[in-house]
């Protein structure tokens, strides 16, 4: 490539979600021990048998090592320098009303484009769809969840986890790491002793879920972790389609977020989960930022059943996450649809791992990993066909694209399959923006930034076709204004 | 006033000289055909007049409409009217031909502070003109080329051509790998492109294309100049005695 589309990678976009909300907090002082995992399930006042639990993971995170298999660099983690909890001061005795919310803080929402308030976003004021029933995590705790009432009418509860440990225990407790056990991994074990808010969602049987869901994440502290645990369990029969945003302020340091997201999907269920992450990266030198280190997994339990994970991830200075789906029941179908796009010094290492284990299971797996600037960008996925899965079928089509000379591409596909009767396909490429490309989009008047902007979102189409209409849009924008730092 | 103003033009491709010293002059109404032998400079005159990147303009002066745009980008040469139909025409996968389409148009309306076409006016001619150069308008939902064939391409061309309504159209070996149909339906859609306010220069290594767009003038090139121009006649010579009578 010659050196003109180098030229165009330059520095960092504006990233528009990096204001700081001047907000009076109650944080945890720095440092990680048991009287800390005590203290936050103290804080909501959490049953018993969770608080064991919480100091089990404990007890095993202490005893694990950070993993360092990822194609990623980075100096240690300081545990014991990041506060393990973090919420507004006016939250701390929880808001009964949207009315006892700071004000500062619905405003934060609403420059994000996130509505709260339940008329208004039926009004559509806020860039919004009234189908999207919103439920808002500030830091460590959940704000507000909207449309709750029009939720419960159709059976569907959707609250922060904290209370659903007190509203539906025997549900938490049946599910709660059912799909990523406390031990499965060094951040997921950390996640389960300190985890402090997140989702639950519950669809019963044969209810098709009326709006979408939508979890809304917001790092806002200094210093702070963001350890939020999210449960769906669609009942047999059950349909929800859920979205999860992330955004965080400019911070001259690395934050820390380790977040466990487990679907659990009975006979003939269906949950499609999309997410749409664009924590703050860190400026165009690799300071501050987001290290998104984040175990998700979705279980089919039964027979038919249906995953269907789509991410775009755009933010974060390291991202870690290998969403899953653990094909147990017969016929039941696993899907992964991701855009990765890393620009300056950020670095991705993403995929999935599809693990056959029903008969006639089939899953799906289509990934677009975009690197400009220095950065490195890699995808990593594991499709296991147990000898128990007569006939599964996988199809698998990895496709990078290089903008600039000096970022990287790197795909690492593991395929392990114990089954004769199996059909796995793979299909990989490589390419980069062509001199040819763009100039051919020049010669028709378009300018190169807009140039490059249409032929990766061309690239990226079909995952972006997998997500819900609203959220495509957004996610072509979001592509378009973290691509517009990329060629500035 | 020329439409197009080329004097002593020198142009490099990684530090060889090719264009050494070319004049051309195109005035509004005009259709200029430049032939000449494998390798004489035609396809980088093309690259030359809209910019490419990797094309270096070592000396002379190139005049559209009377600004010398040596120094443009070729967004802003298209914008002031200047249109390439290329020898290869790229496929960008995943962007449909409409909203390549749509997004020129908008580009161009905008550079020129002119409205932008409404989507269904849009929509309209986009599907008439594909309905004129013989495609079927499904493909203008397809990736831009994705899969097209060199027939195919080369019309996806000259329905840009006449969507986008340049004042220059240079046309780089359009007729290249077409067959007699499409030939004709390329022929006709730049003859409908001619105006008295429109010039084209049509490069090309064969005489058949000029039966069906007849040229004002013919130039032959050779070793990066314009050795010999002359009318439509020119062609005919050409075709019957070759280039080596000329150098």
């Amino acid at each position: 490539m010659s050196e003109s589309v180098d030229d165009l990678v330059k520095s960092n976009a504006d990233y528009k979600a990096g204001f700081v909300t001047d907000i009076e907090s109650d944080t945890l002082p720095p440092g990680l021990d048991e009287s800390v995992v005590r203290f936050i399930s103290n804080k909501k006042a959490e049953p018993d048998w969770l608080t064991q639990w919480r100091l089990q993971a404990f007890d095993a995170w202490r005893e694990m090592d950070a993993p360092e298999w990822a194609h990623v660099q980075f100096p240690p983690v300081k545990f014991d320098e990041i506060s393990y909890y973090s919420a507004p001061k006016a939250l701390t005795d929880g808001p009964q009303s949207l009315d006892d919310v700071d004000p500062e803080l619905l405003r934060t929402y609403e420059k994000l484009g996130i509505p709260l308030h339940e008329q208004e976003a039926l009004a559509g004021v806020v860039q919004s769809n009234p189908n999207v029933a919103v439920d808002a995590v500030f830091d460590s705790v959940s704000i507000t969840t909207t449309f709750k009432d029009k939720l419960a009418e159709a059976g569907v509860v959707f609250c922060p986890i904290s209370e659903a440990v007190h509203s539906h225990p025997e549900l938490v407790q049946r599910y709660l790491g059912s799909v990523v056990p406390q031990k499965d991994n060094f951040y997921a074990a950390l996640n389960s002793a300190v985890f402090s808010d997140g989702s639950f969602v519950y669809i019963p049987k044969g209810v098709r879920c009326p709006m979408e869901l939508s979890t809304y994440f917001r790092i806002n502290e200094r210093n702070t972790g963001q350890f939020e645990r999210t449960l769906i369990v669609a009942d047999e029969g059950a349909h929800v389609s859920y979205l999860e945003g992330c955004t965080a302020p400019m911070r001259d340091e690395n934050q820390l977020h380790a977040a466990v997201v487990e679907l659990v999907a009975m006979e003939g269920a269906e949950i499609k989960y999309s997410t749409v992450q664009n924590w703050y990266p860190g400026d165009e030198n690799g300071k501050g930022g987001i290290y998104n280190f984040v175990t998700k997994r979705g279980l089919c339990a039964g027979a038919g059943a249906k995953i269907s994970w789509t991410q775009v991830e755009t933010g974060s200075a390291i991202t870690w996450k290998y969403p899953s789906v653990v094909l147990r029941g017969d016929d039941s179908v696993g899907e992964f649809y991701s855009v990765a796009l890393t620009g300056n010094v950020q670095q991705a290492d993403t995929g999935t791992k599809m693990i056959h284990m029903g008969r006639n299971t089939k899953s799906t797996i289509i990934s677009k990993g975009i690197s400009t600037g220095r950065s490195q960008n890699t995808y990593r996925g594991l499709v296991r066909i147990s000898p128990t899965a007569q006939n599964a079928r996988n199809f698998t089509q990895c496709d990078s694209m290089l903008i600039g000379n000096s970022c990287g591409a790197h795909t690492f596909p593991y395929i392990e399959n114990s089954n004769p009767s199996a059909t796995i396909e793979h299909e990989a490429t490589t390419s980069k923006v062509s001199e040819d490309q763009l100039f051919a989009c020049q010669q028709r008047g378009i300018d190169p930034e807009k140039a490059v902007s249409m032929i990766v979102n061309g690239f990226c189409k079909e995952v972006f076709k997998e997500l819900p209409m609203e959220f495509a849009v957004e996610a072509g924008k979001l592509l378009e204004v973290s691509l517009e730092g990329a060629v500035g | 006033m020329s439409l197009l103003e080329v004097r002593g033009l020198h142009a490099t491709v990684d530090g060889k000289e090719i264009l050494k010293g070319l004049d051309l002059t195109v005035r509004a109404g005009e259709v200029h055909a430049v032939m000449g032998p494998n390798g004489s400079g035609k396809s980088t005159l093309a690259n030359v007049l809209a910019g490419r990147p990797g094309y270096t303009v070592t000396a002379g002066e190139v005049r559209l409409d009377g600004h010398n745009i040596v120094d443009w980008e070729p967004h802003v040469r298209a914008h002031a009217g200047m249109f390439l139909a290329f020898q290869y025409p790229v496929e960008i996968p995943g962007v449909s031909n409409m909203e390549f389409l749509k997004a020129s148009l908008d580009a161009q309306a905008f550079a020129r502070q002119a409205e932008q076409p409404g989507a269904a006016a849009f929509i309209k001619q986009a599907r008439e003109l594909a309905a004129s150069l013989d495609l079927n308008p499904e493909f203008l939902k397809r990736g831009v080329n994705e899969g097209f064939s060199g027939g195919e391409k080369k019309r996806n061309e000259i329905l840009q051509l006449l969507l986008l309504q340049p004042s220059l159209a240079i046309l780089d070996e359009t007729d290249s790998g077409l067959d007699i149909d499409a030939l004709q339906v390329v022929a006709q859609g730049v003859n409908r492109f001619r105006s008295a306010e429109t010039g084209v220069i049509l490069i090309t290594h064969y005489q058949r294309l000029l039966e069906y767009i007849v040229p004002d003038v013919v130039h032959v090139l050779a070793d990066g100049k314009i050795v010999q121009s002359g009318d439509k006649n020119l062609a005919l010579t050409l075709e019957e005695k070759g280039y080596a009578w000329l150098t």
